[in-house]
């Protein structure tokens, strides 16, 4: 079977190692682009959000190139989410692709269903369950130390000398990643991840802001449509943070529903899960106030229903807590420099605000 | 006796003799905002995140249009009321975007209705009101009871053909009912949502419009439960919204009816399911009756009479000219 999935952030590099490992061919999705993008408007609907239409866009790319099996998560709602993978199925069949697309479930609710899937997956190669677990938990491995590198070049990148040169070492990083194959070789790229990493140049000394990113999953973890958010805003010289990475979403969501410290956190502004990640970015915004975090992004898709409920309380969050949020929303129309400027505002305000506070607090005795 | 404000919006064309009858009932006098005007559109626009949905801006605005005259604004948290779906997420914040949007608002009776909890939900959700009004268990009875009466009454109005307004006027106002005479030269299926469809201000008047254009126009309000829920199973995956579930099912049931002419659907500007629903329901009627005409109206805040028209009179002249030809 030639198989593709959607991409998202640097997961492919896990899912292609999966894949690869079970015998099958990888057609890895190629990086999102304005092609892919007018591709993928020209066949969604008009209001569906700007993941379904990136999505539209990478399968069509990935059946160009010779896909026949697509890979998939579903869900249960209410985020519409959960229902893109029977819509895709029907519009790209409606263009006339012959494929097949599976569309896993969360297994606790549909385990016989998961199960069928993933043998359709295994069978041909007569792969066993034990080998499978094995190449899952590498590749599990993998993903985990995707995510460790990616949050410390965040870390790294407000302090750097030369403006860029944590992009390039990621970009480095990932390369020697995606080389690892055993689970020995993954495990030492990590390690010579982190010191290609912390062997750039810095200047400690700065006391970089510190801002949270929050909103809907695909939006936060896909540089192409964030705009490269957390790039533009370490580089103005802000130590971003965000809760939502893959591994952790993974685990909180697909094996056991735990998201208390969040949603407790969200309990005074909204008492139910409203789907999607709308009382995350309630309950996040709450913790990074607690953790005096200088001020909070929100993305959002355009349409995108819980993040517009999550929207419209954030104001009043914001007032309670005193954490300026700037929220973007982002559609097909988004450009980047207007995202940039927005940014630029937003960071100058909040190291303003700094400078006031840190002024009223030198004026206070024992300060 | 206290008043309890209950916008005219939203859930309000479905569950509205329910909850009327039930307040009134256990000693509330009920207040329903005023019919949609572009004041009350304004108000809502000028208080709700800008991308939301037209008719959740119409909500804020009902709501304040109502709450300097109520002691009690009723804003439940639908969550759901069959164990097969639950309503759009807007529905389920609302509350919490009511509260934190609107300032100087009266207090809100907030209840979940989440009734795929069991089959006595219902009753528990009523009984817990009546006790925290006051009200003894014989009493929250007798006023469950005649409100379940009014409800299936209601709904027996709609399946005969009544619109919803209609409906409200023969139960509680006790306007005799009758049949609307009219050799219609057209059936069309009007899909959408109740808030949608039978809001003339927001619908710029549709179902009047195609009536003077000789249409007998259809709802999904007006299919029987058990002829809906036959097509459940018709998508390889359930919808997840109460609303949009209908809607799909009623375009089946309607495709299958040989004397339907076409099918619209209305849909607000930015509906998140709406997005997934259009698509799907151009797609099925593709795939299953090739020649149905099919048009998708969207609506939102700035939507103008005189454009409307143009497409409905455009629509309809094209279906009977088709059938002319044919």
């Amino acid at each position: 079977m030639k198989i593709s999935f959607p991409r998202m952030g640097t997961s492919y590099i896990a899912f292609k190692h999966l894949i690869e490992h079970l015998g099958h061919e990888c057609i890895v999705p190629p990086a999102p682009s304005s092609k892919t993008l007018n591709l993928g408007v020209k066949h969604s609907p008009e209001f569906a959000c700007i993941p379904f239409k990136v999505l539209t866009g990478t399968y069509l790319e990935a059946l160009e190139l010779g896909a026949d099996t697509l890979i998939t998560s579903g869900g249960v709602g209410p985020c519409r989410a959960g229902l893109y993978g029977m819509l895709h199925q029907k519009i790209l069949q409606n263009l006339g692709y012959d494929f097949q697309m599976l569309v896993f479930e969360p297994p606790l609710l549909y385990l016989t269903d998961f199960i069928s899937k993933l043998r359709k997956i295994l069978k041909p190669n007569k792969i066993s369950w034990h080998r499978f677990y094995k190449e899952l938990k590498t590749a599990w491995q993998k993903l985990m130390i995707l995510d460790d590198v990616e949050i410390l070049s965040h870390r790294i990148r407000p302090y750097e000398l030369i403006k860029g040169s944590t992009t390039s070492a990621f970009n480095n990083c990932l390369s020697l990643i995606n080389e690892a194959d055993s689970p020995e070789e993954i495990a030492r790229s990590k390690e010579s991840c982190a010191d290609i990493l912390n062997s750039i140049p810095q200047d400690k000394t700065r006391q970089p802001l510190r801002v949270g990113i929050i909103g809907e999953i695909y939006v936060v973890l896909e540089p192409f449509m964030n705009l490269e958010i957390e790039k533009i805003l370490g580089e103005l010289g802000v130590s971003t943070h965000r809760s939502i990475y893959l591994t952790q979403w993974a685990r909180n969501n697909t094996i056991i529903n735990t998201e208390g410290g969040i949603r407790k956190a969200a309990y005074p502004y909204l008492t139910r899960m409203i789907g999607g990640h709308g009382i995350n970015s309630l309950g996040e915004t709450v913790l990074y106030a607690k953790n005096r975090f200088d001020g909070v992004v929100q993305v959002a898709p355009f349409t995108c229903i819980p993040e517009i409920v999550a929207k419209s309380i954030l104001p009043r969050v914001s007032k309670d807590l005193g954490i300026p949020v700037l929220s973007l929303t982002i559609d097909e129309q988004t450009g980047k420099a207007g995202v940039q400027t927005r940014l630029e505002a937003f960071v100058d305000l909040l190291r303003q605000k700094r400078l006031m506070e840190g002024s009223i607090y030198a004026g206070v005795p024992g300060n | 006796m206290p008043i309890i404000g209950f916008p005219r919006t939203l859930f309000y064309y479905t569950y509205w003799p329910f909850w009327n009858t039930f307040f009134q009932g256990i000693g509330f006098q009920v207040l329903r905002s005023p019919a949609t005007t572009k004041q009350i559109l304004d108000c809502g626009i000028r208080e709700t995140v800008s991308d939301a949905c037209v008719p959740i801006k119409i909500y804020h605005g009902h709501v304040m249009a109502l709450s300097s005259q109520i002691d009690y604004l009723f804003c439940p948290r639908l969550v759901s009321v069959d164990n097969l779906s639950t309503f759009c997420p807007k529905f389920l914040g609302l509350p919490e975007m009511i509260r934190y949007t609107i300032p100087n608002l009266p207090d809100i009776i907030e209840i979940d209705i989440d009734l795929k909890k069991g089959p006595l939900e219902l009753w528990k959700i009523c009984l817990g009101l009546a006790k925290s009004y006051g009200c003894s268990t014989a009493q929250a009875f007798k006023s469950f009871y005649s409100s379940m009466i009014n409800q299936q009454a209601f709904f027996k109005l709609l399946h005969q053909g009544y619109r919803p307004e209609i409906a409200f006027d023969i139960l509680f106002e006790k306007v005799p009912a009758t049949v609307p005479k009219q050799e219609p030269r057209l059936n069309i299926a009007v899909l959408g949502y109740p808030y949608q469809v039978y809001d003339s201000f927001i619908s710029c008047n549709l179902i009047h419009n195609l009536e003077k254009l000789g249409v007998k126009v259809w709802t999904m309000e007006m299919i029987p439960e058990q002829n809906l829920r036959a097509y459940q199973k018709h998508l390889p995956k359930r919808l997840f919204w109460h609303y949009s579930n209908r809607v799909i099912w009623s375009l089946y049931y309607y495709l299958k009816q040989n004397s339907m002419d076409g099918v619209i659907h209305i849909t607000a500007f930015g509906c998140g399911p709406d997005a997934m629903v259009d698509k799907l329901m151009e797609l099925e009627i593709k795939k299953l009756a090739k020649e149905k005409p099919f048009m998708s109206l969207t609506i939102d805040e700035h939507s103008g009479e005189a454009g409307l028209l143009t497409r409905l009179e455009a629509f309809v002249d094209m279906i009977a000219f088709r059938r002319r030809v044919s």
